[in-house]
């Protein structure tokens, strides 16, 4: 009994310890400037990676959730009579909830993995030691970049998702089930708001980019320096950034779209 | 031994790591514009010593004074200027970017601290690589290089700011013996072509009493000689001299401790 509440307590310690360094982490790398620090086209090779390369994975996904969410709808819908309001039921899910959360889950996935990985890596192959022997600083030079190209991406990617969603809703919608083409697109454009469904998602989606990038620099950064260790760091990424996303998801909805 | 002008002086310096007692009161000066080469077994913290000097670690205690500064009181971007200034590493792997060539690794240092011409840059890199003999493998990635030469293309781009202080940690590790003799000619060559001071671990007594000026042994978390090669070999303790003749038994037992191994023997499986 003693046993275990010490292995609770030791894991509680560490967790504190765990998040305090990730705070000092996002403090040292948020600013940009300093020993050595990364410029602007740092920012630019890392918008690349991060966000044109998980462009394609976010678009494909997107069209097919659009076309599920144009199905399910439709099927729904259709008892009540009311499928000419399919269009304002798919923007609306995607654009309020789904976009932003699935584009972060993936963003996990495919971007936050990459970032841990290599993170570590350079960890592991002493290249972030060089740098500080070097007298530069790899937090200005190799997290800030990607940290910002993180968040800069999140939101971005988040739109194309809705976006392409949409266009997938419609598809089925129109060219499968033969909904009126004015009834969705113009119950769409009556209902959704631009503050409230397209900033607010928007707003949603810069949150969760700030914390999927954040886990994954901070678990790279932290990784035990050896392969096991950056394996283990990877899936911690996954794992942690997905649970932190459908948390934060839920506080950022209760706070924006009231009810509770 | 006192040693005048040190370059680097260590005043009883604690550390630990974990639960570990790794140093416990460590004093020792490094001779300016020399080699020194810090030997000792596996396992007592060589590596971390230099870690330490180059305030990557910080002590428990003690003082490292480099250059005549504090290494274990200075604030982060003051540490990072003093090593931009003054210090040179090479790592076991070499460690170079594995995402740029080696012309942008020797000059990368040159293009992040300074605001040169690319023509100068191009200049002064191809003026390392030539010194490491590297000049035509200048396009190569570093997956493209063999050990040798990966530590080659690391020591070019440790110099590329000229510093005062260089160190390399097991430089000779995994060498084949044509690469060894290169390095050892660059670490000889360096250090009196620049006027370095360079430190050096390694477990290498062979190399080590080649090349370097001083030895410093440290054993136990204690400096336990220091002093040129040949001093150490003849009038080193009985524990110097054991390490670097290699011999498998004396201070340091050959035996992990244990009990009587008669008695041993014949308590059988009770």
């Amino acid at each position: 009994m003693l046993e275990r509440l010490q292995l609770l307590g030791r894991k509680g310690l560490s967790s504190i310890e765990a998040l305090g360094s990730a705070s000092l982490l996002l403090w040292h790398s948020l600013s940009w400037g300093g020993p050595g620090s990364a410029n602007f086209s740092d920012l630019i090779r890392q918008l690349f990676a991060v966000g044109v390369r998980s462009l394609s994975i976010i678009a494909v996904a997107g069209f097919f959730v659009g076309m599920v969410l144009g199905l399910q709808g439709y099927t729904i819908l259709v008892d009540f009579g009311s499928e000419a309001a399919l269009g304002t039921m798919v923007s609306l899910t995607l654009l309020r909830e789904l976009g932003p959360v699935v584009t972060a889950l993936l963003f996990a996935g495919r971007a936050g993995s990459a970032l841990t990985a290599e993170i570590g890596l350079m960890k592991a192959t002493e290249q972030l030691s060089a740098m500080e022997m070097m007298g530069v600083d790899p937090l200005k030079r190799v997290i800030t970049p990607r940290l910002w190209a993180g968040i800069i991406s999140m939101p971005l990617l988040a739109v194309i998702f809705s976006t392409v969603g949409i266009w997938g809703g419609a598809f089925v919608a129109i060219d499968m089930l033969g909904i009126d083409e004015g009834a969705y697109w113009g119950n769409m454009q009556a209902s959704v708001e631009f503050y409230n469904d397209v900033i607010k998602g928007v707003i949603k989606s810069i949150a969760f980019g700030w914390v999927v990038t954040w886990i994954a620099v901070y678990q790279g950064y932290a990784s035990m320096p050896t392969s096991e260790g950056i394996g283990k760091a990877t899936t911690q990424t996954v794992v942690i950034s997905s649970l932190a996303v459908l948390g934060l998801d839920f506080v950022l909805t209760a706070v924006m779209f009231g009810g509770v | 031994m006192v040693v005048e002008q040190p370059y680097i002086s260590v005043r009883d310096l604690v550390f630990t790591r974990g639960d570990r007692l790794i140093y416990d009161g460590l004093s020792v000066d490094f001779p300016r514009g020399k080699v020194t080469a810090i030997m000792g077994p596996s396992g007592t913290g060589k590596t971390t010593l230099l870690r330490l000097i180059g305030g990557q670690l910080t002590p428990d205690q003690g003082s490292i004074v480099l250059a005549g500064e504090e290494i274990t009181t200075l604030k982060r971007p003051q540490l990072f200027e003093l090593r931009k200034q003054k210090m040179g590493m090479l790592f076991q792997t070499g460690a170079l970017f594995t995402d740029l060539n080696v012309f942008d690794n020797v000059a990368f240092p040159l293009r992040v601290h300074t605001d040169l011409p690319e023509s100068m840059i191009r200049d002064l890199v191809l003026m390392k690589l030539e010194a490491v003999g590297l000049r035509g493998a200048r396009n190569l990635n570093p997956a493209e290089l063999s050990g040798g030469m990966a530590r080659r293309v690391a020591l070019a781009r440790s110099i590329a700011m000229d510093p005062e202080l260089i160190m390399y940690d097991e430089p000779f590790t995994g060498l084949d013996p044509i690469s060894m003799g290169m390095i050892v000619k660059l670490i000889r060559g360096l250090n009196k072509a620049l006027g370095l001071t360079s430190l050096l671990v390694s477990h290498d007594v062979e190399e080590c009493c080649g090349i370097a000026d001083y030895l410093c042994l440290v054993s136990g978390g204690k400096v336990i000689g220091f002093g040129s090669p040949n001093e150490l070999l003849h009038e080193g303790s009985d524990e110097v001299r054991q390490f670097l003749s290699g011999d498998p038994d004396g201070p340091v037992p050959f035996h992990y401790p244990a009990n009587d191994y008669r008695e041993d023997i014949l308590a059988g499986g009770n």
